[in-house]
């Protein structure tokens, strides 16, 4: 951004903020971003470094770092959204703040305290609502995203009890998807009108949903279950959606393993007609034919998954792991149903994000404080960027998907 | 959790019991260097559930004010065992139980920072 142009926009940012009252634009220092005026965004991203609350913004056709972002309050089990021009991104903190800034002039743009403990976010179909999804106090909340003004707080009380909600995800006509952690419920909220949410609600799906996804055509929703072994589905594209269960005691008789960490099931696994599963308390990935919802494979793996996800076209499934194993990434092929390969990128590997058409995955070492770019065909280190403590990359493509 | 494990139960409890009354003179504490892995480990490992400034998240906040009044041996023992029916496991393959002392001992009076040098 220009000099003069940032001198033109402050004030209306500023009146912004005080026509909100609840946000704020904090008074950072100037943007130190390497970008050069009438860039484009499609190829930026985000890198959340989670102890320093600070955003790392990166070029992924260059494979470089551009700059910081800083000020962003507690980024543990931090995630992003994108606005559909990829420039804006929307960032989830743990401690429940909601930050919009702008991958282009590294500045935030507006900033709000929605919660006191959040978990994510999601962006609607249109681009015009951005919503949080709270462990306390629990529930969702919608935003108006171009201002972050509140549009509506839908609270997820059942029987008299707030209950987490996990697993959001945007589905098709400003509708919204969640799982009630505690209440073993979904929830579906329609914002086709978002001052009057319409909300459906799906009882008894199974004890403990953890997380959730959206296949990448918006048609089937899966929740992970804690509490039970399975998880549940329920597919939006039937006159009547039920919840039903697949995968029913896929580890029957067997001593569960204990879990370290919880698997994340958003950043889809579908490839062509099967969608890969982490299972919990297994060291195994689950394959699941999409048209029968049968398991039709199991593959062992080197720990408990936390991220199984596919290669955007779909030919391999890359994994990472809870502690103690998560210096190890391994990689699936699809047609086989084999590892390929183990890599060992850094220590504590928390999260994977491809390059738009899966030539490249960057793979973030929250103990080597760095962020490692690997071909996935040769498995090559291209490149190593450093970062404080990183955990999610968020790449700017993402404006473009379902479910992310 | 098989029923064997329900029946051990009491009997861990009992050793921890008695091994956290051991920690509790200074020679039986984790040394320097694994204190600050602890402590790495606590707000990092243990902050993906209950977060890393330990205000809470899937698992319960582990804050002084949350954390002070429990019995020391029942933190302890669920550190080292889990909480069966819960998501917290147990984490005896990682730590010692001198080391989940320690931990449940630092939490009741506040967990510390962590202390590192930058790369």
């Amino acid at each position: 951004m220009t000099r003069s142009l940032r001198h033109l926009l402050a004030p209306l940012l500023l009146g912004t903020a005080a026509l909100l009252g609840c946000a704020a634009v904090p008074t950072t220092s100037a943007p130190a971003l390497l970008v050069p005026a009438g860039r484009g965004s499609g190829d930026l991203g985000l890198v959340i470094e989670r102890e320093s609350g600070s955003l790392g913004v990166v070029d992924t056709s260059a494979r470089q770092r551009l700059g910081t972002i800083e000020g962003l309050g507690d980024l543990s089990h931090a995630s992003v959204v994108y606005a559909r021009d990829g420039a804006q991104a929307y960032v989830f903190g743990r401690d429940g703040a909601l930050t919009m800034v702008n991958l282009l002039t590294g500045r935030i743009e507006a900033r709000v305290a929605q919660a006191s403990n959040s978990i994510g976010g999601a962006i609607s179909t249109d681009g015009s609502l951005v919503v949080a999804q709270n462990y306390q106090p629990g529930g969702i909340k919608v935003f108006d995203a171009k201002t972050l003004a509140l549009v509506a707080d839908i609270p997820a009380v059942v029987d008299g009890k707030p209950s987490r909600v996990v697993g959001l995800a945007d589905i098709p006509r400003n509708r919204f998807i969640y799982s009630l952690f505690d209440a073993g419920q979904i929830w579906i909220a329609d914002l086709a009108d978002p001052t009057k949410p319409v909300i459906t609600k799906f009882e008894n799906v199974g004890k403990q949903p953890y997380d959730a996804l959206v296949t990448p055509d918006g048609r089937n929703y899966i929740a992970g279950l804690f509490g039970e072994d399975g998880l549940v589905k329920i597919d939006l594209w039937t006159d009547q959606p039920k919840p039903e269960r697949i995968l029913p005691g896929y580890g029957r008789g067997q001593q569960a393993l204990p879990v370290f960490k919880m698997p994340h099931l958003r950043g889809w696994a579908v490839a062509g007609r099967t969608a890969w599963l982490p299972a919990v308390g297994r060291h195994e990935v689950l394959v699941v034919d999409t048209d029968t919802w049968q398991e039709v494979a199991r593959v062992p793996v080197a720990g408990q998954p936390v991220f199984v996800m596919a290669r955007p076209d779909g030919r391999q499934v890359w994994v990472n792991f809870a502690v103690p194993d998560y210096d190890t990434v391994q990689v699936i092929d699809t047609q086989t149903r084999q590892i390929v390969k183990s890599i060992k990128p850094g220590k504590a590997v928390l999260h994977m994000e491809f390059t738009p058409r899966g030539d490249a995955v960057w793979v973030s070492s929250r103990d080597d404080h760095r962020v490692s770019v690997i071909d996935t065909q040769s498995f090559d280190t291209l490149a190593v960027l450093p970062a404080k403590s990183p955990s999610g990359i968020f790449f700017s493509s993402r404006a473009a998907r379902t479910g992310f | 959790m098989p029923l064997s494990a329900w029946l051990a139960a009491p009997a861990l409890l009992l050793t921890i019991t008695a091994s956290a009354a051991q920690a509790l003179a200074p020679a039986a504490e984790p040394d320097a260097q694994r204190q600050a892995q602890l402590i790495r480990m606590v707000r990092q490992d243990c902050g993906s559930c209950h977060g890393i400034q330990l205000t809470g998240g899937l698992g319960p906040a582990l804050t002084r004010q949350t954390m002070a009044d429990i019995p020391t041996n029942s933190l302890v023992a669920t550190i080292y065992h889990g909480r069966p029916g819960t998501p917290m496991p147990g984490w005896k393959t990682m730590l010692s139980e001198t080391d989940a002392t320690w931990i449940a001992q630092q939490l009741q009076i506040g967990f510390p920072l962590e202390q590192r040098a930058r790369p």
